[in-house]
């Protein structure tokens, strides 16, 4: 048999079975589960209420308050307060409150707690982030979790692979947010609704890995189970080369343009150069899409000695403490703060409307985040494109959506 | 079993924040959040069901967050079941895991806001009575199936467990 990357992965977690096809149900053994301070609450609820008194291994599971924090009311203080208890009743030392927390997604692969070949499930649908680095994961809701912390396993049905092939050469200031967008844009919100995502090429092959984990973060925004790109180096971990793939899309990205997504959707997508009339009054560099360093790094460039227009808002969040401590050793805060944006300590905040930044009747926010979906950042009435840090730093100058070009 | 209810349309890619924004994820209580169910887009839509009614949607119904809050939400506005052409997977696996009842058929296009629905859980069955049709679902996948037998995934876990 020929399998892909993702079916290796889930036939050597999945002791019982000697072989997996896709449509397949497993029950699937796991190395790690975590929620947050949304998600968590419900699943441990759910774990008491089926009367369970233990873990199965203290050590896979992680809680991370990163939604609310630091606590923005006091009900969502109470929420958060509820992970601490519980990590301290069963003795989860990977539990991070504001000071040594970070976005989940950012700080997970950055204290190594995931690892490639490793198959890893959480309470919030951006855990397929993890597929960057020849992880299986995939995001489901608290009472699979729940589940997972008594069992230490889930269910699953083995998805299908689309394999994505990438050639050419990406142009300057376009990133793995751009190719991801472009894909979705091809795609839409359902494309690849159930599946596995895989990415590769050789413009995948040349990719640092922030951009990788942007990419595999926005698998779900077009519908799908996972996002993977398979590890570099010695590993052996890749797909057979007869691999069946339900689908094979190739794209020359040659010549393409920073994207961006429009209003409502993420898959509502235009190169940046036709949305120049668009005005914004409010632009955020951060979340578990674009808010590590080579983000922050990228957005420094544009912004370095100049100022940021009057006329908006700038929020710039580091999504790790450890992020935060390096932007400041660059320099990349002090550029931050004289060009008049703000910076923020990590949060998931401004993203899904939580708070850092929610916004108004009628405003218009350019974000690096992954979901534009009406009202996600705040009002019903207010409107969200998504973009790279790049084009987010550009536009936070022109007060309006602009290319980095034009800086 | 059989449900009965009025149908409530939705069109398609309704997401989670729709179904309940994320400002009101600091409860789990599905009295409280089934009162801001679907407030975005349809604000009076709370007020308007009754007991037993039912949501009818388009293609890739729950896509977006993971907030298992999204169907407690629906079932807590008092919403009974969930008919749609197709559903985004983590919602799918969450209303299994917590028995909110859910169909796909490609012909809830045909279905009206107002119309009276019957829907036979075992058998899969919508009876549109306004319209004297019947339409077929998907049945759900054996696995699947154990799981909505069980009453949802923490009673199947105690049988499996057992």
């Amino acid at each position: 048999m020929n399998y892909t990357i993702t079916e290796k992965i889930l036939m050597s977690h999945t002791p019982e079975k000697k072989e997996i096809h896709p449509g397949e149900f497993i029950w699937a053994k796991i190395d790690l589960a975590l929620a947050n301070d949304i998600t968590a609450p419900l699943a441990i609820e759910e774990f008491k209420k089926a009367g369970a008194k233990k873990v199965f291994d203290k050590n896979k599971i992680a809680l991370v308050a990163d939604h609310f924090t630091p606590a923005k009311d006091s009900r969502s203080a109470n929420q958060a307060k509820m992970l601490f208890d519980f990590a301290k009743e069963h003795s989860i030392k990977n539990c991070f409150d504001v000071g040594r927390m970070g976005v989940e997604h950012a700080l997970l692969p950055e204290l190594g707690l995931v690892a490639p070949g490793d198959l890893v499930v959480g309470a919030d649908s951006h855990t397929c982030t993890y597929g960057a680095l020849g992880v299986f994961s995939t995001g489901m809701g608290s009472t699979d979790i729940a589940a997972s912390w008594i069992t230490g396993r889930v269910w699953l049905r083995a998805p299908q692979t689309i394999k994505f092939v990438y050639k050419g050469k990406l142009t300057k200031w376009a990133s793995g947010k751009d190719l991801i967008l472009h894909t979705i844009g091809d795609i839409g919100v359902d494309g690849a609704l159930y599946k596995a995502m895989e990415f590769t090429g050789p413009v995948i092959d040349k990719l640092d890995m922030d951009s990788r984990l942007a990419m595999c973060n926005m698998a779900i925004e077009a519908g799908g189970k996972s996002g993977i790109i398979a590890p570099d180096g010695i590993s052996k971990l890749k797909s057979d080369k007869n691999a069946e793939y339900s689908e094979i899309k190739e794209y020359d990205i040659s010549k393409m343009e920073p994207q961006v997504a429009c209003p409502h959707l993420p898959s509502n997508v235009k190169p940046v150069s036709q949305l120049k009339n668009i005005k914004v009054d409010q632009v955020i560099i951060g979340s578990c899409t674009n808010g590590r360093i080579s983000d922050l790094r990228v957005a420094a460039k544009v912004l370095k000695g100049k100022k940021v227009t009057s006329s908006a808002r700038t929020v710039i969040i580091p999504a790790t403490q450890n992020i935060m401590k390096q932007a400041i050793k660059e320099g990349l805060v002090d550029i931050f703060v004289k060009s008049g944006c703000a910076v923020s300590t990590p949060s998931c905040g401004p993203c899904l409307g939580g708070h850092c930044g929610i916004l108004a009747d009628g405003e218009t926010a350019i974000a690096t985040t992954n979901r534009n979906f009406l009202g996600r950042m705040g009002s019903p009435k207010s409107f969200v494109y998504l973009s790279n840090p790049a084009v987010a730093a550009a536009s936070a100058i022109k007060g309006r959506i602009a290319h980095p070009e034009e800086i | 079993m059989i449900l009965k209810g009025r149908a409530h349309k939705f069109g398609n890619d309704i997401n989670t924040d729709d179904i309940i924004a994320a400002k009101y994820l600091v409860t789990t209580d599905p009295a409280e959040l089934g009162a801001k169910c679907m407030e975005t887009i349809a604000p009076d839509f709370a007020a308007k069901v009754k007991k037993g009614d039912i949501i009818v949607a388009g293609n890739n119904f729950g896509c977006g967050s993971s907030r298992e809050h999204a169907p407690v939400s629906i079932k807590g506005a008092g919403i009974s079941c969930v008919i749609a052409k197709s559903f985004a997977r983590i919602f799918y696996r969450n209303s299994i895991n917590i028995g909110l009842p859910i169909f796909e058929t490609n012909q809830a296009d045909d279905i009206k806001t107002g119309d009276e629905l019957e829907v036979d859980l075992v058998q899969g069955e919508i009876k549109n009575i306004t319209q004297n049709k019947i339409y077929k679902s998907e049945a759900f996948a054996g696995f699947m199936q154990e799981i909505v037998n069980a009453g949802g995934l923490m009673k199947w876990i105690r049988r499996k467990r057992v």
